[in-house]
């Protein structure tokens, strides 16, 4: 597989040298576009070329399994102590819409030990089925024995499509699950949809400063990790019913196996951070840790959450579960407060859906007020006291 | 005991890479750094080996020919040795081929007890490679993990961060983990052991270095996952600009609040 110029088409304009991350582009004596050993078929040259002078050139291969065998849309229902995270139930309307398209159904896969009684939940948001496995070995969350049974009922079933929130548990569970089935899987996707019955995949890759579409064509099931809150909420219906499959796997523990001993909630203020309706977030601008502070009685006297940008979590000023982007959390609150933060896109990716922005940022061309319904060109530290003032006194 | 530290060279940063009126990447600024999570793994590895005795350190890293000067620079904290996976074959390759092709150097490598690899890199941020190597070589996996203490040669006691918290776990080596930020703060490396990692060889491996393996499952070719596009995203809003004192900019925003019901 390799890279190649259509001389013909090539107008030596340079937009493919200006557009690849890795400098893997030199140019002949003609102007042509060399690729060099620094090249990694990233592909963002081939998007770049107002000609479309850059092809890959790719050997047609055939596909080693019947597609066809493969039917369904699965949703991996995450639960902890009987609890389903709503990311799981964002994915339950999403994974509707695409079951509509292809015109097949929407399951729920729930697995774990005493949890029968959340199969209802599941129907009542749409699933129209669910494959359910109860074994005391599933209790909590491990990753091989949680991996050995979707590995089973993935063979049994051979679904289409399978689908998991990009949650702490989802991120070690997948990438397990996709390696032992060799199939292909999304990370931290941000948009789904149905081309040509694939499934098409879009998430941010470097730090946000690109927007990937990937598919996965030639195996099944074609999996994907799905980002929290990108997707709405499905209506609950109380009325409806489904099926539930029951199955049984024979486990065995293993040396191979991880031991829970304890888990420890921590982080309360911040733990709804992803839920809440207003954030204040400090970044750079706030010249030190203890500034900090004056975010933090901000968000008091408006009731709201803090977060953060990456660069101050990275320099340790504040914990990273505050972190707002593409590495932190995707928010989406009614009002977002952006104090000195600058917005790079890798903060931007994941607060930008926010009902109402406000950026207090002293330079005026600091990418944040992009996205900014309110801009404040000034000193936060003069205009935030009086904000949290008048606040106060009102 | 043997630690495996992977690494990856990844773009310098990934904040600065936009030019703000092009939207392109900014390529003056895409020198080759070592992954930061992969450096707290490096800095783990040299904790356990300064800890017990006879801690033998290998860090292993797969990329395009420029990529070795991020094990040159992980052998200056003071690892043993390095290998470094680099062939035109392994081009392309999506989490699934990588972790195929870094499983198998380290089955060549042989007799691991640990592996250490970052969370995630910082450029594709799919956290996808640590455990697809974990099942590949067959063997325990935890990700996230904020703190590593050995309860006895084979046996470790792990923190591993969750959303609200973290999990405390106990597992049996040989085990990949993913480490966080929070694991530790690496040091600056010594400049005695950075002269003496200038004169170590690093180890290079092409497709034909390794043994068993299959050529329909590396590169691009042993991809499942395809890029089909690549856009950068394009964002622009009306904003409206508060003048005037910070007292009257204050007055205003608060009206504007509650004009929309937010307060």
């Amino acid at each position: 597989m390799s890279l190649k110029v259509i001389k013909e088409k090539c107008t030596g304009c340079g937009l493919c040298y200006e557009s690849c991350p890795n400098d893997a582009i030199d140019f002949d004596e003609n102007d042509l576009p060399l690729f060099n050993d620094k090249c990694t078929l990233c592909k963002i040259c081939i998007d770049e070329c107002p000609q479309g002078a850059l092809i890959l050139e790719t050997e047609v291969k055939s596909t080693a399994i019947d597609l066809s065998d493969y039917k369904g849309v699965w949703i991996f229902v995450e639960q902890n102590m009987k609890i389903i995270p709503k990311v799981v139930l964002e994915l339950l309307s999403a994974g509707k819409d695409l079951a509509l398209q292809l015109n097949i159904e929407l399951a729920a896969v729930l697995i774990g030990y005493e949890i029968r009684d959340l199969a209802s939940t599941l129907f009542q948001y749409g699933a129209e089925k669910v494959y359910f496995i109860e074994d005391q070995h599933l209790k909590d969350y491990r990753t091989i024995p949680y991996t050995d049974v979707l590995e089973y009922l993935v063979n049994k079933y051979k679904p289409e499509i399978f689908l998991f929130g990009a949650t702490k548990q989802g991120r070690d569970l997948a990438p397990r699950l996709a390696t032992r089935l060799k199939t292909g899987l999304t990370a931290d996707c941000t948009g789904l949809d149905i081309e040509e019955k694939n499934l098409v995949q879009t998430r941010p890759a470097y730090g946000g400063n690109i927007i990937a579409t990937i598919k996965t064509q030639r195996n099944r099931p074609q999996m994907a990790t799905v980002r929290p809150k990108v997707f709405k909420m499905p209506e609950l219906d109380p009325t409806k019913e489904g099926q539930l499959i029951e199955e049984k796997c024979d486990l065995q523990e293993t040396d191979k196996w991880t031991k829970i001993i304890d888990i420890v909630r921590e982080a309360k203020k911040t733990a709804n951070l992803e839920d809440a309706q207003i954030i204040v977030s400090g970044g750079r601008g706030l010249g030190k840790p203890e500034n900090f502070k004056l975010i933090e009685e901000l968000a008091d006297s408006l009731n709201a959450c803090v977060g953060a940008s990456r660069v101050v979590v990275d320099a340790g000023w504040i914990p990273h579960y505050h972190q707002v982007g593409q590495t932190g959390k995707t928010v989406q609150p009614k009002v977002y407060i952006a104090c000195g933060i600058s917005g790079q896109i890798q903060h931007l990716v994941g607060m930008k859906s926010s009902d109402f922005i406000i950026a207090v940022n002293k330079d005026p061309e600091a990418p944040i007020f992009k996205v900014a319904d309110i801009g404040i060109v000034g000193d936060l530290f003069e205009i935030i006291p009086e904000i949290i003032k008048k606040l106060s006194n009102k | 005991m043997k630690i495996i530290v992977c690494i990856k060279q990844v773009p310098e940063s990934t904040e600065v890479k936009l030019d703000p009126k092009t939207y392109t990447l900014d390529r003056s600024t895409s020198k080759g750094i070592i992954n930061p999570f992969d450096v707290n793994a490096i800095e783990e590895t040299v904790r356990i080996a300064e800890k017990f005795e006879n801690v033998e350190t290998i860090a292993l890293s797969m990329g395009p020919p420029t990529a070795e000067d991020a094990l040159k620079e992980a052998l200056t904290y003071g690892l043993d040795a390095a290998y470094f996976l680099s062939d035109k074959a392994f081009a392309g390759a999506d989490t699934l081929a990588t972790s195929y092709t870094i499983a198998k150097a380290i089955e060549k490598i042989g007799s691991y007890d640990l592996i250490l690899c970052g969370k995630q890199a910082i450029d594709g941020d799919t956290a996808q490679v640590g455990p697809g190597l974990a099942e590949n070589l067959n063997i325990a996996q935890t990700t996230n993990v904020k703190k590593i203490e050995f309860l006895d040669e084979s046996t470790l006691r792990v923190e591993s961060e969750l959303e609200d918290g973290y999990k405390i776990i106990e597992l049996k080596l040989p085990a990949v983990l993913t480490v966080t930020k929070e694991i530790n703060i690496p040091r600056i490396p010594n400049f005695k052991i950075a002269r003496l990692a200038l004169k170590k060889t690093i180890v290079k491996w092409g497709i034909q270095d390794l043994d068993n393996i299959d050529i329909s499952k590396v590169g691009m070719d042993g991809s499942p996952t395809n890029v089909i596009k690549v856009e950068t995203p394009e964002i622009k809003k009306d904003t409206i600009y508060l003048k005037g004192t910070p007292s009257e900019i204050a007055n205003e925003l608060i009206e504007k609040l509650k004009e929309r019901h937010f307060i």
